[in-house]
């Protein structure tokens, strides 16, 4: 089944065709036919129980691997391992993880202008978004601390400001809250929400918490590696 | 600014493995560099015995030793007398041991030789040293070593012999050696009539062709060969420069493998960082520029740490009596300048396969597991 949204307003920014992918040699099928579509600005929530794709399907958007079969495409433009992963990673798309998956022994700011330096953005430039990140994250006192004395949700909002550097057109977040308490988590979900929609930004979610997904725009649910249908658009 | 903070982050992680690593290719370069300024030392060392007075040096043609070289004393006489020479002087090279000394270097030599006439005499007289004469005079260090004092008996292989004076020189072969005349020398070698070599100080510089070429067609058993020909054509010290580049080599070897370890270690200790970097848009090359940025910075301070150790040994050798002017330190700036570039590339080469290591990491399969 293909997961749409129904209507017809915005651009089609995300878009994966008959998505197959398998690991040790076809043992496990991981992903069995999978199409979706996603518009600018949507937000999107992938739900269903771990092992059925939902992490997989975040990562073949993000070009950190290829599909067995299918097809992907971001922001327009065919997702392959060997052209464009780059730019990819640096201008289109953000990853927020369960875990902050921030480098120890850097300060909030230096964890933060690492997507910049990669992609080479002035470094003016990359001040001037990370005020500005900080500031409506609620983070900018906390710029010059390193890492280690930053509280779960401190690291966690840290996560979304890297992710959002570059102005990514689109955020794969999997399970962005998994690791956080009920209240931190319900803060850190506002913020994310409320960041990509002042954005702009399609944001696809793989999660868990039902309460959070029925927040986003569309609730996709997803089940030994197939869509089983579009449960709930807003 | 930031890749750096990136590069000492890490290296800061692990201090004590910084450190070792450090410590390896600075021992490597401390021991290069001290080898190869020692027996550059001592390749310079021998070098002015002969070049002591003289632009020249003819020997015996294809010997691989100077000890071993016969030049006729005829061949000296006649050379004496060319046009373009100013003076000519046989000297013969004869080494043996002595009472708990067993290598004592003699130089059989003539009256009128530079080694002679030149040198400061601290004690004797220098008149006293003729062909004529039954006896040694020694230098400074030989004379501590030897325990001799000038009138005293001094056992040199298997005689003895009065010492007639006590000189010293800068040259530490000369000052822990013994001069005798050159027909005692002949006597005591088993020489009788030939040195090992002549050398020649020539009237005009510009003549140095001319004599080669003369040399060339009456003696075509010897060969002339100026000073600066001569250091870099003798195999000895081709050996013996080889033999200190090789010591130096195998322990930047042995560091870069230190570097190689250290730089495994720190990559899969961070498989998952280095994931994160790439999900955040770092290319294989700026992955791969941040492990060899990490092991250059090991490599620089190695080689830092190194040269100042090597320079604080050299300096401390010289301290030692015994070595009293057989240890030379002076330092070539091409030599520090090849031992840094050395430590370099040791660190690059041991940073080869972490980076390559470091380049194939797939993010997805090193964030899969949470």
């Amino acid at each position: 089944m293909k997961a749409t949204d129904g209507n017809d307003n915005g651009r089609m920014v995300l878009r994966a065709e008959e998505l197959w992918k398998s690991y040790d040699e076809g043992a496990i099928g991981v992903l069995k036919g999978v199409s979706f579509e996603a518009r600018e600005g949507q937000s999107v929530a992938l739900c269903g129980p771990s092992g059925c794709g939902k992490s997989t399907l975040l990562h073949l958007f993000g070009g950190l691997d290829t599909p067995d079969r299918g097809h992907v495409w971001v922001n327009g433009v065919h997702v392959d391992r060997q052209h464009g992963l780059l730019r990819l990673l640096r201008h289109e798309v953000g990853f927020v993880f369960q875990l902050h998956n921030l480098i120890p022994g850097l300060t909030l700011a230096e964890n933060c202008l690492i997507p910049t330096m990669a992609a080479g953005t002035d470094r003016r430039v990359a001040i001037e978004r990370l005020r500005a990140l900080t500031e409506r994250t609620g983070l900018s006192h906390r710029m010059d601390h390193p890492i280690q004395k930053l509280s779960g949700g401190e690291r966690q909002r840290t996560a979304l400001c890297r992710a959002l550097m570059n102005k990514p057109r689109v955020l794969l977040a999997d399970e962005p809250t998994g690791s956080l308490d009920e209240k931190t988590s319900a803060q850190v979900f506002d913020l994310l929400l409320n960041l990509v929609a002042t954005e702009g930004i399609t944001l696809l979610m793989a999660t868990h918490d039902l309460s959070l997904a029925q927040r986003c725009d569309r609730l996709v649910e997803m089940r030994d590696g197939k869509i089983i249908e579009p449960s709930h658009v807003r | 600014m930031l890749f750096l903070k990136l590069i000492l982050t890490n290296l800061g992680r692990h201090r004590i493995r910084t450190f070792i690593s450090i410590a390896g290719i600075a021992f490597s370069v401390a021991a290069m560099l001290t080898v190869v300024t020692i027996l550059q030392g001592a390749i310079g060392m021998f070098s002015n015995i002969l070049s002591n007075d003289s632009q020249i040096i003819v020997f015996e043609r294809d010997v691989s030793d100077l000890f071993f070289s016969s030049v006729p004393a005829q061949a000296a006489d006649a050379i004496t007398t060319w046009p373009m020479v100013a003076h000519a002087n046989p000297v013969l090279f004869g080494i043996v041991s002595s009472a708990g000394h067993p290598i004592v270097t003699c130089f059989g030599v003539t009256p009128s030789d530079a080694r002679i006439q030149k040198a400061r005499w601290i004690v004797g007289d220098r008149s006293s040293f003729s062909e004529n004469a039954n006896g040694v005079v020694l230098g400074e260090r030989a004379a501590q070593f030897l325990a001799a004092r000038v009138g005293s008996s001094v056992p040199i292989g298997h005689a003895s012999f009065h010492v007639l004076g006590i000189l010293r020189t800068s040259n530490g072969f000369e000052d822990g050696g013994v001069f005798m005349p050159l027909g005692v020398a002949q006597k005591f070698f088993h020489k009788e009539g030939l040195s090992s070599v002549v050398t020649v100080k020539l009237r005009n510089k510009d003549e140095a062709a001319a004599l080669k070429t003369m040399v060339k067609e009456k003696y075509p058993n010897l060969i002339a060969l100026e000073d600066t020909e001569f250091t870099h054509s003798y195999s000895q010290f081709k050996i013996l420069k080889a033999t200190a580049w090789a010591v130096g080599g195998c322990g930047l070897l042995l560091g870069g493998l230190g570097i190689a370890n250290t730089m495994i270690m720190s990559v899969f200790t961070r498989i998952r960082e280095i994931a994160i970097l790439r999900v955040n848009g770092f290319s294989e090359g700026q992955i791969a520029g941040m492990i060899f940025g990490e092991s250059a910075i090991v490599s620089v301070l190695g080689a830092v740490t190194g040269l100042l150790a090597g320079v604080s040994v050299l300096y401390a050798l010289k301290l030692i009596p015994a070595l009293d002017g057989y240890v030379d330190v002076t330092i070539h700036p091409l030599l520090l300048l090849i031992v840094i570039a050395l430590a370099l590339l040791t660190g690059i080469a041991g940073a080869l396969y972490p980076a390559l290591y470091a380049m194939r990491i797939r993010a997805v399969e090193a964030l899969r597991f949470e």
